[in-house]
């Protein structure tokens, strides 16, 4: 995952703000549209997200914190 | 005497006595089971226990080798009533006697029970338990530690659930005993341990179901503590054939199996992916309620008072200059007409002036209907008229005559 990139709560929690926010129907109709493209967009993400992941599992070692670290940061 | 009455028997050292005495004690006493409370428990530096079993008029000492102490399930605790299987040593160096113990059971259920009500309520009142201490659990993990056996059901379980309802998250296990002696202070240094590592959202810490002895590690001060003490927010997962462990009440989350854990952990990918479908719908609604509300401000633009304003303003000025105009108009036309009357005035002024010296020489004029009469073919004999004089004017009628009569 790149470092700017939303995480997958990230990008839920962006679409719920999207929501809310096109429901104003006083909003400035370029920001709205801007805000539904960016919507779709992140929809579909994250529905891609959901379909393709695969779990990842690791198993740690005990007593070797930092072999773990190195497999834990991101 | 005495010397004489010694003399007749050997006379043995404290040694040779000893060594009788532990003869006949260890094969008489090799395999015995015996029931008292636990008192003086004191588990030693190299692993091995040394205690007193008491009832109310006796006391014997204890000790249980590490190797096979590392087998119990419980830790024992004073006060507690329970049977032991072993034999009676004897040590030569201090003289005294001991059940070397092969096994130690709490003698009923009821031991068990009342050593997990006593720590229940302690670290009730210590706070323990309370909500307030309770983390929240993430909506969306992205990496979580599961601690429980590596090769057991449990882990199975809850690999297939993370698989099949969120496989965005990472899981990370640690092999960890959960039963027997040693798997609370395991429990609870691998619950330590991840909490040491960055990044983890969440720790599911169980096993599946079992005997109360089997779930025993789970009612432990030491994993109690360690759940308590941890940062990273922990589910407690222990399989549901006792109602709750001690772990249960410390957890952040409470659940009946590990499998219902991994549930409670996890948002459900098929609910995501059904409202991320529905904020399409929505969206794509709102944005056509957008565009509409849009459209009818524009049209209520249009027809608004503010809006004709111009062409009212363009209308008035018509109005007005058509006001002037009409001003004007009606000026001129009131200065002609009125000039026009005092002309006529002056001329019918002029003209009586001419009448009335003729009348003042004595000639008098017939007027007939308002008109002067110059000839006499103008004159209507049948009509009544006007004699007027210098002085005075006269009407002339049929009457003006009968009168006379």
């Amino acid at each position: 995952m790149k470092k700017n990139e939303l995480n997958f709560e990230k990008k839920l929690k962006r679409l719920e703000e999207i929501s809310v926010l096109l429901e104003d129907e006083e909003i400035d109709l370029d920001k709205a549209i801007e805000l539904y493209e960016e919507g779709l967009a992140l929809s579909k993400e994250c529905s891609e997200r959901l379909r393709t992941a695969e779990l990842r599992i690791n198993e740690l070692k005990k007593n070797s914190l930092d072999m773990n670290s190195n497999l834990i940061t991101d | 005497m005495l010397s004489k009455a010694t003399s007749d028997k050997t006379i043995l050292s404290v040694s040779q006595i000893t060594g009788l005495i532990k003869r006949n004690l260890e094969d008489e006493y090799s395999n015995i089971t015996v029931m008292g409370e636990l008192s003086g428990f004191k588990p030693h530096n190299t692993g091995h226990w040394y205690f007193n079993l008491k009832d109310s008029d006796a006391i014997i000492s204890c000790c249980m080798w590490r190797s096979l102490n590392s087998q119990v399930f419980f830790k024992p605790q004073d006060g507690m009533k329970v049977i032991v299987t072993g034999r009676i040593t004897v040590y030569p160096p201090r003289g005294n006697y001991q059940i070397d113990i092969r096994t130690i059971k709490p003698a009923g259920s009821g031991e068990l029970q009342a050593a997990f009500e006593e720590l229940k309520s302690k670290l009730f009142q210590e706070g323990l338990f309370d909500d307030i201490n309770k983390k929240k659990i993430p909506e969306f993990p992205e990496k979580i530690a599961l601690i429980t056996a590596i090769d057991g059901a449990a882990l199975k379980d809850m690999l297939s659930i993370a698989e099949r309802r969120y496989p965005l998250v990472e899981l990370f296990t640690i092999s960890t005993k959960v039963q027997g002696a040693g798997a609370a202070n395991e429990i609870a240094a691998n619950i330590n341990y991840i909490n040491k590592l960055k990044n983890i959202d969440l720790i599911i810490v169980g096993r599946g179901g079992g005997s109360i002895e089997d779930l025993w590690a789970f009612n432990e001060e030491i994993v109690a503590r360690a759940i308590f003490n941890s940062v990273i927010p922990v589910i407690s997962a222990v399989g549901h054939e006792i109602d709750f462990t001690i772990a249960d009440f410390v957890a952040d989350l409470r659940a009946p199996t590990p499998s219902a854990a991994m549930e409670l952990a996890t948002p459900d990918r098929n609910d995501l992916l059904s409202s991320l479908g529905s904020f399409n719908q929505e969206a794509t609604q709102s944005i056509k309620s957008i565009v509409a509300a849009k459209r009818n401000r524009l049209k209520n633009c249009v027809v608004s008072y503010g809006f004709r304003r111009p062409e009212d303003i363009v209308k008035r000025r018509y109005q007005d200059i058509d006001n002037i105009v009409f001003r004007i108009d009606n000026g001129i036309k009131f200065r002609v007409s009125s000039t026009k009357n005092r002309l006529a005035v002056l001329i019918e002024t002029l003209k009586m002036h001419d009448i009335q010296k003729i009348l003042d020489k004595g000639f008098v004029l017939i007027k007939q209907n308002s008109k002067f009469i110059r000839r006499f073919t103008a004159f209507n004999k049948m009509s009544p008229f006007i004699i007027k004089f210098a002085d005075n004017e006269i009407e002339i009628n049929k009457n003006s005559f009968k009168q006379d009569e």
